[in-house]
């Protein structure tokens, strides 16, 4: 394609093993018109700079790895265009997260965050196989559907001010995806995970700013999740005040 | 000296497959101890990508001859028809297990789950939840297996090597991308998922992780890689990028066109869809583009000719419901509004038929070394797999081999660690030499170019004896010019480069033996199309291709096909 149009990237790189702290690097890139920023930092791998080190998989924004600071405001790479900015890029690694090397982010944290809501379908007895399909309405799908579309981007975490000042809060996603799972027909682990949401650093730490849904490249609402996880936590506190056996039916 | 971790079980890749393998093993017994070894973090692998469905029998109108028999045909009668009819039954109770986990399948206005169309299946039996099955059915397995405390995950380590010892295989060694360390970690089973190869070519819609690395392992501890000429060319991917248009998208009506406007499925019958026009099979719709764009009839592009993938005609409520992917995907990558404009698609490298050669239970010819999922041929796909039938074999192939790996090792006794440490520090010190190597006069980014456009040219949706014959002869000087690379990056903590170069040398094997058994195989079947051997050729060629590595080169042999309930017929449609 012609067109090409040359852009600075100003790069955040860190070598632990070398840095003391974090320094930027530019690289004149030629850019073809339709790419996005990952293709840029890839053409700073293959053609300019091998030792660059940044995530990436599917390049179709569904595998999540490639979340980065794009001036300033976390973005999923493979998605944003080039075209979007002007003629100089400053691409680092994502906010609140400690740094391994150069764009890439510890993600351990958030792995452990995920396990403690219990991301997954609690019954008092499982099902067996025998018994075929739950039945499950498309209005009931669309209760908990909009949650179970993270893809662990973690931009929601980079854009929040209150992981910002409290790295063990449970975060957008980690609360999005517990949630989930409560609100799905299948599952009777509700009250479990209320009782871990109304835990230290959780739900109640979310401050409404709102900044992880406006950065969700997948339209999840996180925000609308922990609310509503608020809210539930809320109810079922009372309910076991109120109710003998805490309400259990 | 290397670290050693042990474990009853090692599963090498964190995608469906793996991941499936890991919760069966665990379930099946609840003291084994299992690692889960990804290169990358679960949730990033390639399953995540997928976004048709998953195919098993559901409707009272359809039965599990005929998922066979659609898979047989399919197949172009390469399938081994026991490994098929375990394939169709298992898969209902496999599906159900994941709604149970809860995937969140599409539903049915009562509550039942909903299946689609599918090219080449008889009736709607892909299970679906949108257009994003992969991603849905991946993160369900991942955030399942959490509640295994038995599954112990090794995230961001790159297995570079099988240890075999008396016989059978003990383990892997891993570098821990992180740390940049080395680690053995041993196993008295192993079990390879680790996908495809799609990477070996220049267009595809595989994902960057997709370097056949499950594959190499095996194929250098001596096991055959089988079918490995079966290449899928998806017919829908996005000019440029090699982005998947899912064939959903036909199953829910849309067309492809021709510059002409003519659809070419429907005018022409020497491409012998017959009536099932778009939702014919893959191998089929990608040779009648081809041709189409051969004729003058495809629309110029700046990445080449494509065809029109047609959805305007169908509702726009139906399209943000069904395909909300497609939408974004296309108004993303290609700035078109499938709405309201055609999509611009051309045939894209999707999916390796072949793989490790397995038995129905998933094992290789190494006692303890499994494989499953893409990265493994089971004999199911044969020359050409369905659409939706390779999530659902994940799943089915993976649950067996974990709980056979589970009975495997029940009956293993302990081996001399000693022999096994000395040959980990010998691989330790292979991949330590490699790491920011200066000396050499060849490029990293140079070679995987050149390979990527030897096989775009050996071993495209069109083949002939001369094309394939000069790539197997590229193939093997890359091979040899890897010895001589240069690398420049000698950092310790999160080196990308280094994992490329590995990558790079497992793709080399794999990329060769693709092309050996793809000039082995003078005939056409399936996806394998010769120019100057246009027909199938039962005599000679109805048997699976096995290469073996070896020193002197690979070496190509042959394996039965288990025929069963249906003999080979013409292929029509």
């Amino acid at each position: 394609m012609s067109d090409v149009e040359r852009k600075t990237f100003v790069v955040t790189r860190f070598d632990p093993d070398r840095d003391e702290v974090p320094k930027t690097q530019s690289y004149e890139v030629p850019c073809q018109p339709d790419w996005k920023i990952l293709d840029a930092l890839n053409f700073i791998k293959d053609h300019i700079d091998a030792s660059l080190s940044h995530r990436w998989s599917c390049r179709m924004a569904v595998c999540g790895s490639c979340g980065m600071n794009v001036n300033g405001e976390p973005k999923l790479t493979c998605k944003v265009p080039i075209s979007d900015y002007s003629d100089t890029i400053e691409v680092a690694p994502l906010s609140n997260f400690p740094v391994i090397r150069d764009l890439v982010v510890e993600l351990e944290g958030f792995l452990e965050k995920l396990e403690a809501v219990k991301p997954f379908i609690l019954r008092a007895k499982e099902l067996s196989l025998d018994e075929g399909t739950t039945r499950q309405t498309p209005e009931e799908l669309e209760e908990f559907k909009q949650f179970s579309m993270c893809i662990n981007c973690m931009l929601c975490y980079a854009a929040c001010p209150v992981v910002a000042n409290e790295p063990e809060f449970l975060g957008p996603a980690a609360i999005a995806l517990g949630h989930r799972y409560s609100l799905d027909t299948r599952d009777e682990g509700a009250a479990v995970r209320s009782e871990i949401f109304r835990g230290e650093g959780t739900v109640f730490s979310c401050s409404y700013a709102n900044e992880c849904s406006e950065v969700c490249p997948k339209n999840v609402d996180p925000a609308a999740a922990v609310n509503q996880a608020k809210f539930n936590s809320v109810i079922d506190w009372a309910t076991r005040l109120v109710l003998p056996r805490g309400g259990e039916k | 000296m290397v670290e050693t971790l042990r474990h009853d079980i090692v599963i090498v890749g964190g995608g469906a497959a793996g991941l499936r393998a890991a919760i069966a093993a665990v379930e099946a017994d609840p003291r084994v101890s299992v690692a889960l070894v990804s290169k990358v973090y679960p949730m990033r692998s390639h399953t995540v990508s997928a976004e048709g469905g998953a195919a098993a029998v559901a409707r009272d109108d359809d039965s599990l001859e005929m998922h066979a028999y659609d898979t047989v045909k399919g197949s172009d009668f390469l399938g081994d028809q026991d490994v098929i009819q375990y394939f169709v039954e298992e898969a209902p109770r496999e599906l159900t297990a994941l709604e149970h986990w809860g995937c969140p399948w599409s539903r049915n206005p009562d509550g039942s789950v909903a299946t689609r169309a599918f090219g080449g299946m008889t009736t709607k039996r892909t299970w679906y939840a949108a257009d994003k099955v992969g991603f849905h059915m991946l993160h369900t397995l991942f955030q399942h297996s959490m509640r295994f405390e038995r599954i112990v995950r090794y995230d961001e380590q790159f297995a570079t090597k099988l240890l075999v010892e008396e016989g059978a295989v003990r383990g892997v060694t891993a570098l821990d991308v992180r740390e940049g360390v080395m680690r053995t970690i041993l196993g008295r089973a192993v079990i390879l998922a680790t996908g495809g190869a799609g990477k070996c070519f220049p267009f595809t819609t595989n994902g960057n992780i997709k370097t056949g690395d499950g594959m190499a392992l095996a194929y250098r501890a001596g096991v055959a890689l089988k079918d490995m000429e079966f290449v899928q060319y998806h017919p829908t991917g996005l000019p440029g990028t090699g982005i998947l248009i899912t064939e959903a998208a036909r199953g829910e009506g849309g067309r492809l066109f021709n510059s002409k406007q003519e659809r070419f499925l429907e005018t022409k019958p020497e491409y012998g869809v017959g009536s099932k026009l778009e939702l014919g099979p893959r191998d089929m719709i990608s040779r009648a583009i081809i041709r189409e764009v051969q004729a003058g009839n495809g629309i110029k592009g700046p990445y080449g000719e494509y065809v029109h993938l047609d959805l305007t005609h169908l509702d726009a409520g139906l399209l943000q419901k069904r395909l909300p992917f497609v939408l974004e995907l296309a108004r993303t990558y290609v700035g078109v509004d499938p709405v309201t404009q055609p999509i611009p698609v051309r045939p894209v490298v999707h999916y390796m038929m072949g793989g490790v050669d397995t038995d129905i239970d998933g094992a290789t010819e190494l006692p303890g070394l499994y494989a499953v999922g893409e990265c493994a041929s089971h004999s199911l796909n044969g020359a050409n797999r369905l659409g939706s039938n390779s999530l659902t074999e994940c799943l089915v192939f993976g649950a067996r081999a974990g709980r056979h790996a589970v009975d495997f090792v029940s009956g293993v006794g302990g081996v001399d660690e000693g022999r096994l440490r000395e040959r980990a520090d010998q691989e330790a010190a292979r991949v330590e030499a490699l790491r920011g190597k200066q000396k050499g006069g060849e490029k990293l980014v140079q070679l995987r170019r050149e390979m990527n456009q030897a096989m775009e040219e050996g071993c495209g949706v069109y083949r002939d004896q001369g094309s394939m014959r000069a790539t197997v002869e590229t193939l093997a000087q890359l091979r040899g010019r890897f010895a001589d690379i240069a690398l420049e990056d000698p950092s310790r903590v999160f080196n990308t480069e280094l994992i490329a170069a590995l990558e790079l040398a497992n793709m080399l094997d794999v990329a060769e033996a693709v092309a050996i058994a793809a000039l082995d195989r003078r005939e056409s079947r399936g996806a394998h199309a010769c120019s100057d051997y246009p027909t199938r050729n039962d005599q000679e060629f109805l048997h699976h291709s096995l290469v073996y590595f070896e020193a002197g080169g690979p070496r190509v042999d042959k394996k039965d096909v288990t025929l069963g309930t249906w003999e080979p017929e013409e292929r029509k449609y």
